[in-house]
């Protein structure tokens, strides 16, 4: 039983690493209603460009804002090369465009800062178990994992006031209902593309300097996106707190099933093979059950279309 | 004015004759590389190695015999459609053609194995590819060089062994197998069970999906299964992930025993302090200190013609790794210029006749700074393998400790399964063996 609540344990807090990348689709596809596919190579690009940026020898707290301004200066770029010109476009489009700015980034990360893989240490966050919680439980939890789950919860929080409680957070939800609609009103469309981009490349770069802290900067740091893809599914494409219930379904569920089910098949049917590896698909038939019982996902809007 | 025509026309001969004067004295590689991508880091170490000998040789020697080396990239990013598109694009380019292809990528030299037989150009694959085409007599054109995947696992056995206090000792022992869920983790599994009934110990395969971002699960049944030693067959991410996954669990690292693809420095300096003390095999040492370093620092790097962006990573287990590719392809070259004209550009099929003719013995070794740098080397028309041996390496903190001699493969397990699978090849392609009494 010990064994099944350290599984249990590790697998929820992986999902919230899960979620802060769902986060950034999440933010874009409330605002405008696209799916972003560059979000994993914007997630490489922060955390390319942070490290860069440290190695030069400026210091951490300086090299986030540098790299934030950095985010900024893509979310801006962005907005005037590939979205302004797709206004009123079929959302297929932005999609396709997105792909395209997905190639865009990841080059321009390698161009920049070079191919090389580099370490990411955050100053007294150390990747390992808490001594005590080992010595009376048995049970190991990382020290990092419990610094992302906060780092998580602070960065919802955040986000859940920005979208509720103020007049951009408004504006951006217009706009995602309808674009038209909202420029009649005398919303900015460009303004708010560029604010909400500019907040995905912030929840990217956190994304970015968790993900490469435990994994190290380098080029997979963009596959950890194909995680949030059935997070986003299970918790609804629209909805923050989603974000973060789908990564702790997802996070667990591919965690147990990883122990759990390939011997329970062996026993079952009599297979000798070694089975296991399931974690990669997993998550994505879990994501296609829901699919079939709840298609907008838990915290997701039910699309209702009036004739 | 007719003569002035004349005079046109013989310096415009001229000139194409002096052209293919100089076209004639040059020897085209043409490296379909990857700068880009998921295994950019890999890519730009061993290709940047090869360029900087290939430098280091037009710089030095003026070129093999006078015959000057000259390549082109095109970048593949590690895919297989792409890789088999730069082969096209590049085989009949220079003088004579491409002389050799060096794909980087097991499954781009699986997709070009057809190929390359039909166009005569040979590959070589280092440390990948496909293990049967060790036995030469079904692949004349491919060589998996210096070691297989099969021959390094049953060196990683005896330097369990050797750590163990002899191989009856391994008899009650028990390693886990972490392995990249691909055709490439899975390669070694029947060797290290064929190797488990030989000398008495268990092992346990545990697959990691791809990329290997996340192997919470896989390191907590390491934990519950308590094994002797780990072996890790990993790729890219995965490497760095596991060592730091071991250190989460209380692994030692000391018993972490990694493949070549698991040991580099783009794989423990990713994972920090977690690292130190874990152990790879290498068929190349990392460092500078070999005079064939120093010569590419002082040929190449002072004259501001290196290829590497960041000088840093000169000396590096992947740099000198492609600088083990330049000497190989250079000596080959060297040998069929000795056979079919020294100074004259040679074809794809003379260079296959280079590569299985080719004898790198500790003395060339020496005469080329590079000895302990890489292993000997004998090829054959039997043996497209040539050494099966590998050093096992440590991870200091900060670099990597050489912490063996070479250690030989254990043939005897090795070769039978090689000679089986390659005679599967030959029957499923229709392909008779080659008489390996008749080759010279």
């Amino acid at each position: 039983m010990q064994f099944f609540f350290e599984v249990l344990i590790g697998g929820l807090l992986s999902g919230v690493m899960y979620s802060l990348v769902a986060l950034g689709f999440v933010l874009i596809y409330k605002a405008s209603g696209v799916f972003n596919f560059a979000q994993g190579a914007m997630v490489f690009f922060a955390a390319l460009t942070f490290v860069g940026i440290t190695e030069m020898g400026v210091p951490f707290g300086f090299a986030l804002i540098l790299a934030l301004g950095a985010m900024i200066l893509l979310a801006i770029a962005t907005e005037r090369v590939v979205l302004r010109p797709l206004v009123n476009q079929p959302q297929i489009t932005l999609f396709m465009a997105t792909i395209g700015l997905t190639f865009l980034v990841e080059g321009l990360a390698q161009g920049m800062w070079g191919a090389s893989v580099r370490g990411l240490e955050i100053p007294g966050i150390q990747d390992e178990p808490i001594e005590w919680m080992m010595e009376n439980t048995g049970i190991g939890v990382s020290k990092f994992d419990l610094f992302a789950a906060g780092v998580s919860a602070v960065l919802v929080v955040v986000l859940a006031i920005f979208f509720n409680k103020t007049r951009v957070g408004r504006a951006l939800r217009a706009v995602a209902d309808d674009h038209q609609a909202a420029l009649a009103i005398g919303i900015p469309l460009q303004d708010i593309w560029r604010i909400v981009w500019a907040v995905a490349g912030l929840v990217a770069l956190v994304a970015g300097v968790m993900w490469g802290a435990r994994n190290g900067v380098q080029f997979a740091l963009t596959f950890v996106a194909l995680k949030a893809l059935p997070v986003l599914i299970i918790g609804g494409f629209t909805s923050i707190p989603g974000a973060i219930v789908g990564g702790l379904i997802i996070g667990a569920s591919e965690k147990l099933g990883e122990i759990y089910i390939p011997p329970f098949v062996q026993s079952t049917f009599g297979i000798e093979t070694s089975l296991g590896g399931i974690e990669g698909w997993f998550p994505y038939v879990m994501a296609l059950i829901f699919l079939l019982v709840r298609p907008e996902g838990l915290f997701g809007e039910k699309h209702i279309d009036r004739v | 004015m007719k003569m002035k025509k004349s005079a046109l026309i013989g310096f415009a001969v001229a000139a194409a004759l002096g052209a293919s004067v100089v076209q004639a004295a040059d020897q085209y590689i043409g490296l379909p590389s990857y700068r880009v991508g998921p295994y950019a880091a890999g890519g730009t170490g061993i290709y940047g190695g090869m360029i900087d000998y290939f430098q280091l040789i037009n710089e030095r020697d003026g070129g093999i015999n006078g015959v000057k080396l000259t390549w082109d990239e095109c970048e593949t990013e590690y895919n297989n459609a792409r890789g088999v598109e730069c082969y096209e694009r590049q085989k009949k380019n220079g003088p004579t053609g491409n002389t050799v292809v060096h794909p980087l990528s097991t499954g781009i030299t699986y997709s070009l194995i057809d190929k390359v037989a039909v166009d005569k150009i040979p590959i070589i694959s280092i440390g990948y590819g496909r293990t049967d085409a060790t036995d030469g007599r079904y692949f004349p054109y491919v060589f998996p060089l210096i070691t297989n995947y099969w021959s390094q696992s049953t060196a990683k056995i005896k330097f369990i062994g050797m750590k163990e206090g002899g191989m009856d000792k391994l008899k009650g022992k028990k390693i886990v197998n972490i392995y990249h869920d691909s055709a490439y983790g899975k390669e070694t599994i029947p060797v290290l069970d064929a190797q488990a009934k030989k000398y008495g110990f268990t092992v346990k395969h545990i697959p990691v999906a791809h990329p290997g971002n996340e192997q919470q699960s896989q390191w907590l049944q390491v934990r519950q299964e308590k094994p002797d030693w780990v072996i890790l067959r990993g790729w890219g991410v995965m490497s760095a992930v596991a060592i730091k996954a071991a250190a989460k669990v209380g692994f030692p690292r000391e018993k972490m025993v990694g493949v070549w693809w698991s040991g580099a420095e783009e794989d423990t300096i990713p994972a920090g302090s977690a690292a130190k003390g874990y152990i790879a095999a290498g068929f190349n040492v990392a460092g500078t200190n070999y005079p064939v370093m120093k010569d590419i620092q002082k040929y190449v790097y002072a004259k501001g013609k290196g290829n590497m962006d960041d000088k840093s990573r000169v000396g590096s287990i992947y740099h000198n790794r492609g600088v083990v590719h330049g000497i190989i392809t250079v000596e080959a070259i060297r040998k069929a210029q000795e056979k079919f004209g020294k100074g004259k550009s040679i074809t794809g099929e003379q260079m296959r006749w280079g590569i299985e003719n080719l004898n790198i013995d500790n003395a060339m070794l020496k005469k080329l700074g590079a000895e302990g740098f890489m292993p000997e080397l004998k090829i054959s028309c039997m043996d497209h393998e040539g050494s099966g041996k590998v050093k096992f390496q440590q991870w200091d903190g900060k670099q990597w400790k050489v912490i063996t001699d070479w250690i030989d493969a254990d043939k005897s397990i090795v070769r039978p399964m090689i000679e089986e699978s390659a005679a599967k090849y030959g029957k499923e392609k229709n392909i008779a063996p080659r008489d390996c009494s008749k080759e010279s």
